[in-house]
């Protein structure tokens, strides 16, 4: 009688192996929840004092087309209008991710629905090894074979938002291409059974099914890879031309906030409008993400609910 | 896989101790600085100025092989990281390519400065502009966006890409303080290190910048200037003006173990051999002294 | 019939496409290793660097990437492995879990830079640690963080429910199951996750020019004790890797070789992802035989 009554009165093994379980999870997310935060709070800090202590109007930051921490206009406040780089920012990085989607969507359609085992494998090393290549390599490529390039066939300097966006566009694909095929497994095999017993050709059970059914997946697949090209600095410094002025195209001299924040952060000093202006394009950069995350979400959850 | 939660479980707690090991590590390092009266040792942090690092680099190497007890780290980070470092007293040395009291928001007062080299930089353009001497106006007009084609000083019929440097930099506040005389540089393109811009140069058809001349390759053509060429020689005597300081900062006078390393930078040892090397000029053979408001006076 | 059509070039395209992105490849791979493996020898991996000289080697900034590699992993793994188990098997629906998982993806979309400064500022400056390999791998761990646990979530929600069921009918704990069951499973998704990552640690410049510097000291290599100075194995001196290495011969190398040693470290960076890729996939493949099968126990 006396271990059945303990066993149903105490906390079973199990029990106790789940509140472990719990625990140790639970603690390590929490530890990564703080991380993001303090670093959150760290850049916010300091890129608020812009507007806090040398009060810049935001409005003026976000909108005004001269960058010149140096320079203080009529009433005395540090001359910092974001609106170039913001704009040399979304410019690559939206291009990049133009170029990249249908080249990692169909590498990876390759790799998941058509190719053999053996070149699977081959284009999954392949694709890891990309991303291997440190970014100041893809950057000396970029200089010594995009920007001659872009000058031969196109014309100007060859500095510029298209060659930002070829070099990145080679970035991202890895990270756009594994994410992809992470999501086309993870699709069941019994859709993609089910269309081909339906008679559908392999690549209307492509079209209609198993993209349909990894929509969210890759979409996170392409925000990922664009949170990448946002975050990029030495690569796309080395392409852009680094000229803190409104682009005035494709092909001319362009800057992205983490150019001009690479470049200027070892030679400001800490405290002054310059440094801390450097740090509210710090803070834009988290912010932005932060907004295609949430953008992102809303259309995943769209997708998830019509299907 | 009990096995496995195991191995999480030790190496979580070793990484733990290991943080902990390493902070009383670095707190006896700091105890060591302060009972150094009688022998010179000590720890010593240099960060700054890039272009200066490989120097110092190299000179605390060999002076550690000398003094074994000092123990210097030579970071770089670029000259304003430097100067605010040293200015919080964060780092012993401040590494920096211009005067501390060029630099907005340094207090140059409380600064020391001990000079250890001369670095000289020239204009230089793209091989096949066309042109090898300019004159002052020219070259400033250029930088101002006035002339924009080689053919108006006598190259080709190109037009110029201009590559600056970014606002801030020891190489452009030299640069402009020789050659701008209070004018503002035309908004262009900008490059933060030597290297790339000398990359940049060599390969981009009109391009022109400035250099240190320790990177000025074959591949890339420096311009005289009103018949000056740039030559060591020529900056010993301020024929050549665009040269500047190499500076070694520290917040009040250094402490023994500073003072000992700072002493052998300038001691000949350094100047006559590892200066030379890198390309800089030795400060011991120059005949005029600059200071921080860029005026020149003979030695 | 036109649907055939349409079948056979939409699957012409996708091989198109696919072939396109192993000609990128290849033209990158060659590119830098036609430039830098004629330059690779056994004295240039293990000589130490020269600062203004030739014939420097990359000895110190080979090891100095691979310990850096070794201790962000350590560091990182574990985090990641339970925030990735709590996202994949705890977490509830809610509000909550939304933020914490957009925490994640923030995190990751950090630049380098900003994680770089900040590990600066808060490590490097206000914790003392000085420039060092510590500094450096916990900054690493930042960016290897959001990489590995989503990953990790990803490979353990890709394992049938049906496994969970079994489990739980099995009257073993949830935690059991995770652990003993789905984990097993998920092993090669996991590990491919950490390839991954280490390939983007095992290049990143950025971050670490701030946190473990950008200076190679000298090491002794017969001198293993940790808490020495001289030792490779010591967490607290400042250590450049090759990426970093071949950032600053490439921005403010004066060595006559510089663009030598520049090409040949380039070559040896991509050939160790590469041995590392071969060895994680052996390794993975191993792992998971073993796992599997010792189910027994």
């Amino acid at each position: 009688m006396d271990p059945i009554k303990n066993k149903i009165q105490n906390t079973s093994k199990e029990t106790r192996q789940d509140l472990y379980g719990r625990i140790i999870s639970y603690s390590c997310i929490i530890l990564i929840v703080v991380v993001v935060l303090s670093i959150f709070f760290f850049v916010a800090s300091k890129g608020i004092a812009t507007f806090t202590i040398n009060h810049v109007n935001l409005w003026n930051f976000l909108s005004g087309k001269n960058w010149n921490p140096a320079v203080t206009d009529d009433s005395g406040h540090a001359e910092l209008g974001a609106l170039p780089m913001i704009v040399g920012s979304f410019g690559v990085t939206f291009l990049a991710a133009l170029f990249a989607t249908p080249f990692a969507v169909g590498t990876a359609l390759y790799m998941t629905e058509i190719a053999s085992h053996r070149d699977e494998k081959f284009l999954q090393s392949v694709v890891e090894l990309l991303v291997g290549i440190p970014s100041v390599v893809y950057g000396f490529i970029g200089l010594s074979v995009v920007v001659p390039f872009i000058r031969h066939h196109f014309g100007g300097s060859g500095y510029g938002i298209l060659s930002g966006a070829i070099v990145l566009f080679v970035m991202v694909l890895p990270t756009i291409t594994s994410m992809t095929v992470d999501s086309l497994r993870a699709v069941p095999r019994f859709y993609k059974e089910a269309s081909l017993a339906l008679g559908a050709t392999k690549w209307q059970t492509i079209y209609k099914v198993i993209l349909r059914a990894a929509t969210s997946g890759i979409l996170t697949a392409i925000i990922f890879g664009m949170a990448r090209a946002f975050g990029e600095a030495l690569a796309v410094q080395m392409v852009i031309g680094n000229n803190a002025v409104m682009p005035k195209g494709l092909f001319s001299s362009a800057s992205t906030l983490t150019s001009v924040l690479t470049m200027g952060i070892g030679n400001t000093v800490m405290g002054t409008v310059s440094n801390n202006a450097l740090w509210s394009l710090a803070l834009i950069l988290l912010l932005m993400s932060l907004v295609f995350n949430i953008i992102v979400r809303l259309i995943g959850r769209k997708g998830r609910m019509q299907s | 896989m009990k096995k496995l939660t195991k191995i999480a479980t030790i190496i979580l707690a070793s990484s733990a101790l290991l943080v902990g090991c390493g902070k009383s590590n670095s707190s006896s390092n700091a105890s060591a600085k302060s009972n150094s009266s009688t022998q010179v040792s000590g720890k010593i942090t240099i960060v700054g100025s890039t272009a200066l690092q490989p120097l110092v680099e190299k000179a605390a190497e060999n002076f550690q092989t000398d003094n074994s007890k000092v123990n210097i780290t030579v970071q770089g980070g670029g000259s304003g990281t430097g100067l605010s470092q040293v200015q919080s007293g964060a780092v012993t040395v401040g590494n920096s390519d211009i005067f501390a009291e060029q630099q907005s928001g340094i207090k140059a007062n409380k600064l020391v400065d001990h000079k250890v080299a001369v670095v000289g930089m020239a204009p230089v353009v793209n091989k096949e502009a066309g042109v090898k001497n300019v004159t002052m106006k020219q070259l400033r007009d250029i930088f101002t966006g006035k002339i924009t084609n080689w053919k108006q000083v006598g190259g080709k019929d190109q037009s110029i890409v201009l590559i600056n440097r970014p606002e801030g930099s020891g190489t452009r506040a030299t640069f402009e303080g020789a050659v701008m005389d209070g004018q503002t540089a035309k908004k262009s393109q900008e490059q933060d290190s030597n290297g790339t811009v000398q990359k940049m140069v060599a390969q981009t058809p009109g391009a022109v910048s400035y250099l240190a001349f320790s990177y000025i390759k074959s591949d890339i053509q420096p311009l005289s200037i009103n018949g000056v060429k740039p030559t060591d020689a020529n900056v010993t005597n301020n024929k050549w003006k665009i040269w500047s300081y190499e500076h070694m900062y520290t917040k009040g006078q250094p402490n023994k173990a500073t003072k000992a390393f700072l002493n052998y930078m300038v001691s000949d040892k350094v100047q006559k051999s590892l200066v030379k090397d890198l390309g800089y000029i030795s400060i011991s053979n120059m005949h005029v002294a600059k200071n921080a408001a860029g005026k020149v006076t003979t030695k | 019939m036109k649907t055939k059509v349409e079948n056979q070039v939409a699957l012409a395209i996708i091989r198109l496409i696919a072939i396109l992105v192993v000609v990128i490849l290849a033209f990158l791979l060659g590119d830098i290793l036609l430039a830098g493996v004629p330059h690779i020898s056994w004295h240039f991996l293990t000589a130490p660097s020269q600062s203004f000289t030739s014939g420097g080697g990359i000895g110190i900034q080979l090891f100095n990437s691979i310990y850096l590699l070794v201790l962000t992993l350590i560091i990182s793994f574990p985090i990641s492995l339970g925030a990735g188990i709590f996202l994949a098997e705890y977490a509830p629906k809610n509000f909550l879990t939304a933020i914490v998982r957009m925490a994640i993806e923030v995190l990751s979309s950090l630049p380098s830079v900003v994680v770089g400064l900040f590990g600066f500022l808060l490590f490097v400056v206000q914790l003392k640690m000085g420039f060092s390999i510590l500094s450096g791998a916990i900054a690493l761990t930042f960016f290897n963080l959001p990489l590995l646990t989503r990953n990790i979530e990803e490979s353990l929600a890709a394992v049938p429910t049906l496994q969970r069921e079994a489990g739980m009918a099995l009257g073993l704990s949830k935690w059991r199951t995770v652990t003993r069951i789905i984990l097993p499973e998920a092993l090669p998704g996991i590990i491919t996750g950490v390839v991954l990552g280490a390939g983007r640690v095992f290049g990143e410049a950025a971050a670490l020019i701030y946190t473990a510097g950008q200076s190679a000291t000298n090491i002794d290599f017969t001198q293993w004790n940790p808490l020495n100075s001289a030792s490779p194995l010591n967490m607290m001196r400042p250590a450049e890797t090759l990426a970093v290495h071949i950032w600053k011969i490439n921005s403010e190398g004066v060595m006559p070789d510089a663009n030598a040693v520049s090409a040949g470290s380039s070559a040896v960076l991509i050939i160790a992802v590469l041995l590392f890729n071969l060895l994680a996939r052996v390794l993975g493949n191993a792992l998971y035989r073993k796992l599997t099968a010792s189910k027994t126990n």
